[in-house]
């Protein structure tokens, strides 16, 4: 008769079973309905009407006619190879983007942890208050810095290290640069939760045992961190696969990012179909690491429960 | 303890309990009387805290009915019952203050205002928590937390309060102190209580009748002396104290006694029975560590059950010493002895030929 | 977890992330007040571009419009979230729960990109089938932003809900309050610091959006982060510093004023 081990009153507990159906509704139309309607265009052909693709089902005089789909789209994306190299090349930045904040943002976690609670707090702060600022703004804060004419070059030839400016924007290091700081937060916070709570008994024992510190560290800390470390890897690779707004202002002509790509193919190009199957794809390339992400924080999520 | 007055406040008839597959409550029927310091006791995942929600009203019986005061109070939800429980955890509201805390129930009864104050205060003074009205929790200790949980349950003078594990949180020198002043609380008031814990001490120490439960069934009902002296059941005699158990078999009967040999002690052992029916064969028998005397020498006297050992393990307490006695078959009786005599040499040392007897009467014939 | 002295090694790296996270904020502000349009030349202190916002109408219009979207759907984010978490949290068995925990973490690592060309070809969709949004703008940007700011919500609000003392509930329920005044009296007050964080969170995320409200947004609304794209996409703006400088000192201030109200009333959660 009664419903949840904690036996919450059984009233409420309907009450919210039939409030839940609002925003389960909501997320179908808004979230779920809009990927079937990408699937859909992403098999039909682009015509010049409004909207400019033909529709999925065949209606005729008699009827329903048919299904008109076709894989064209599909076929025109890997024929020559372009999308492919483009897809590979936001893999392959993304993954390095990650790791390079990973690199980063382990220390910074690592050293946050281990800070008495108050000196914590405010280093934790000092983390996320440049995320409470626009992170448009801040990626174009980089531009005036890395340009040829910026800050950062100016000192460089002033104190002679270098005598021509480097090019440091409008390039793949830029765009690494700019993964890294804005991301930088998204790797940390999942990085200190999990560093937070280790047990120091447990280096103590291995000291004890006869371990120095860097390999109780190697021994101890590391593996025990690695939930955090794939959590924070993940809420930054998946993102920044599909990222338009570091390439957009900060990558090169070659910078090859799927993000500008779709966003140029779409508002360029006004091929629907084509940007369709562009994301279709995108999607499935990010299906597993989006899965593995869910699976982690439904873990999370339980375990608390 | 005061006298119980022998009305049922409470009647479980034939509570059933059931999550997903497993039976927490099997089929329990108990009464609990008016003005009764009733004690529910037994291990973890025994189904006494399930009851207990179940009183509550937090869950509802499978199967069974629960009447408090007359009324079938089945159904009826916690806010509604005029029933209160304070939590093992106190669940204290953080964001009030103690005085708000204890007010919170009456505010929902719709009493008057200068009545809830009057009352608050009334029952803060009795748990002597006055001055720290219009504190918050987190800067309440331990035992304080506990007399507010405690306050603002009483204040609503409840026919029926449920205490889950009271003691358990406090450290000794206050878990003694706590146990005399709920007693005294709940004397003074008059009110039902109804105790659940683990801790056959704090059972035994509290309550006028304790329910012994086992794997969601009722082992055994009965004043502590009951449970203690007389229990009904293997289960209740091993989990309350401890307990010698012997298998014997049964050699002979005579009026008012069987007789039974017992391999393992290498003895012969005498019980009292009225009502042999039914005993045949094999047969279990049990006696007190406290009502084992030791001694090197023969004992005297007669009707007395005799076992000889050799002393494996000795505790020596102070007040009592311990004994852990190995027979020739590979037994071990555990005794307990009062050192009643001044004297810093030991009368009984380890490897130590001992004589160990007690009264037939001491004995306790357990038929399941 | 704390431990002694940390070696210079680790402390460097650390000082280099929080350099990295600040500079360009310091860059900002300092040219924010640079009386020369150049980057590479220090003209002299000045306001002038501050002055100049307030003549750029757009840029006070766009301003507007985001703040209102914001605040709309903050607060229908923050209601939403709410709802599922507790459903997620307190509801043992519930139809399509597997459904309803993907559809709200996968907004928190999906693309902008797909998220916003998928809704776009849903309004589309929409308005030919039943005739709305005819006209895509600000309801359309909210409902987006909706979507996604939920997912936020529901991650601040579980984790608050499982760190909570259950039994609170059950106690105020157990002394005779109806679940209607529990749910007020208890439920509320407890998950007020998490709601309060999840509708700024929405909040910010939506005030910041660029990639969604671009695809879905139509002719005449043009929120603050689409203006100040276009304007940046051609290279540093000296004005665009000067909003830049704007947003921190809010942000800043607000920062400083929380936790100087938090730290006067001493945290009194149940731990």
């Amino acid at each position: 008769m009664s419903d949840s081990g904690r036996g919450h009153d059984e009233r409420s507990l309907r009450w919210l079973r039939r409030a839940v159906k609002l925003p389960y509704l909501w997320l179908l139309l808004f979230f779920l309905a809009p990927f079937l309607i990408i699937l859909k265009i992403s098999v039909a052909e682009p015509v010049v009407a409004q909207p400019p693709f033909t529709a999925l089902l065949e209606w005729g005089a008699n009827g329903f006619e048919g299904l008109r789909v076709t894989f064209l789209n599909y076929a025109f994306l890997f024929q020559d190879g372009y999308y492919g190299i483009i897809y590979l090349s936001s893999l392959k930045m993304a993954a390095i983007g990650t790791l390079l904040c990973l690199l980063l943002g382990y220390p910074m976690a690592y050293y946050i942890a281990r800070q008495p609670p108050e000196r914590r707090n405010l280093l934790l702060l000092a983390v996320i208050l440049p995320f409470w600022i626009s992170f448009l703004l801040r990626v174009y804060a980089w531009i005036g810095l890395l340009n040829n004419r910026g800050v950062i070059n100016k000192l460089l030839l002033w104190t002679g290290l270098i005598d021509r400016p480097i090019q440091m924007l409008y390039n793949d290091f830029a765009v690494y640069l700019g993964i890294v700081y804005s991301y930088l937060p998204f790797m940390i916070l999942p990085l200190y939760a999990n560093l937070e709570r280790l047990n120091l008994d447990l280096l103590d024992a291995a000291a004890d045992l006869g371990a120095r510190r860097w390999q109780a560290f190697v021994d101890v800390t590391l593996p025990l961190s690695v939930p955090g470390i794939i959590g924070g890897c993940l809420l930054v690779f998946i993102p920044a696969v599909g990222e338009f707004t570091i390439p957009a202002l900060l990558g090169g002509a070659d910078t090859l990012m799927i993000g500008r790509v779709l966003w140029d193919e779409f508002f360029t190009n006004r091929d629907w179909p084509v940007a369709s199957a562009v994301s279709v794809v995108l999607l499935l390339l990010l299906i597993a690491p989006i899965m593995w992400f869910q699976r982690l924080q439904s873990r999370e999520q339980e375990a608390g429960r | 303890m005061s006298d119980a007055n022998p009305t049922p406040l409470v009647r479980i008839e034939g509570v059933s309990k059931r999550f997903d597959g497993v039976l927490a409550v099997d089929d329990v029927t108990l009464e609990i009387m008016k003005g009764e310091l009733f004690a529910i006791l037994g291990g973890s995942g025994c189904g006494k805290t399930t009851l207990l929600r179940m009183l509550a009203g937090f869950e509802h019986p499978t199967a069974g009915r629960i009447l408090i005061d007359g009324t079938d109070m089945t159904e009826v939800p916690p806010y509604e019952r005029p029933v209160n429980l304070m939590f093992q955890s106190y669940a204290l509201f953080p964001h009030m203050t103690v005085e708000q805390n204890v007010a919170y129930g009456l505010k929902k009864e719709r009493v008057p205002e200068p009545q809830i104050r009057e009352r608050v205060a009334e029952m803060l003074a009795m748990v002597k928590l006055g001055p720290l009205a219009g504190r918050k929790p987190d800067k309440l200790s331990g035992g304080e937390k506990q007399r507010v949980a405690l306050a603002r349950s009483l204040v609503k003078r409840p026919k029926l309060l449920l205490l889950d594990e009271p003691l358990a949180a406090l450290d000794r020198k206050l878990r003694e102190h706590t146990q005399f002043e709920l007693a005294n609380i709940q004397y003074q008031l008059g009110t039902t209580f109804v105790v659940v814990t683990h801790d056959q001490d704090e059972a035994m120490t509290l309550a006028s009748r304790i329910a012994v439960m086992h794997a969601g069934k009722i082992a055994q009902v009965g004043t502590p002396g009951e449970v203690y002296e007389y229990p009904a059941n293997r289960y209740v005699a091993g989990f309350v104290g401890n307990i010698n158990l012997v298998e014997g078999r049964i050699t002979g009967r005579s009026n008012g006694r069987l007789v039974l040999r017992s391999d393992t002690l290498d003895a012969e052992l005498a019980v009292a029975c009225d009502d042999p029916a039914g005993l045949d064969g094999e047969v279990c028998v049990a006696v007190r560590p406290e009502k084992i005397t030791i001694s090197r020498e023969a004992p005297a006297g007669a009707d007395r059950n005799v076992v000889k050992g050799v002393v494996r393990d000795l505790g020596y307490f102070g007040d009592q010493s311990l004994y852990r006695v190995r027979t020739k078959s590979g037994a071990v009786v555990q005794v307990s002895a009062q050192n009643l005599r001044r004297s810093a040499k030991l009368t009984v040392e380890w490897d130590d030929e001992v004589f160990l007897s007690w009264e037939v009467g001491s004995t306790i014939l357990l038929r399941t | 977890m704390k431990a002694g002295r940390s070696p210079l090694a680790l402390v460097s790296v650390v000082a280099f992330g929080y350099a990295l996270l600040y500079v360009p904020i310091a860059s900002v502000v300092i040219y924010s007040f640079n009386d020369s349009r150049l980057v590479t030349l220090w003209g002299g202190f000045s306001l002038r571009w501050y002055a100049s916002l307030l003549d750029d109408q757009k840029l006070l219009e766009a301003a507007l419009l985001s703040l209102r979207i914001a605040f709309l759907s903050a607060t229908f984010a923050t209601a939403l979230g709410a709802i599922v978490a507790l459903a997620l949290h307190r509801l043992g068995r519930l139809r399509g729960r597997l459904l309803l925990s993907g559809m709200v973490t996968a907004p928190l690592v999906m693309p902008e990109i797909i998220t916003g060309l998928s809704l776009l070809f849903l309004f589309i969709s929409m308005a030919n089938l039943i005739g709305w949004p005819m006209n895509r703008g600000a309801t359309t940007i909210t409902l987006a932003h909706v979507t996604f700011s939920m997912a936020y919500v529901v991650v601040v609000v579980r984790s608050r809900l499982a760190a909570m003392d259950e039994s609170l509930e059950e106690a105020a329920m157990d002394l005779g309050g109806r679940p209607l005044a529990v749910f007020f009296d208890v439920t509320v007050p407890m998950l007020l610091p998490a709601l309060v964080s999840g509708w700024l969170l929405s909040f910010t995320l939506s005030l910041d959006d660029l990639v969604i409200s671009s695809f879905v947004s139509g002719p005449g609304a043009t929120t603050l982060p689409m203006y100040i794209f276009s304007k940046v996409r051609l290279g540093v703006t000296p004005d665009i510093n000067a909003i830049t400088t704007i947003i921190i000192a809010m942000v800043a201030l607000s920062v400083g004023i929380a936790s100087f109200v938090t730290h006067r009333r001493r945290p009194d959660t149940a731990r």
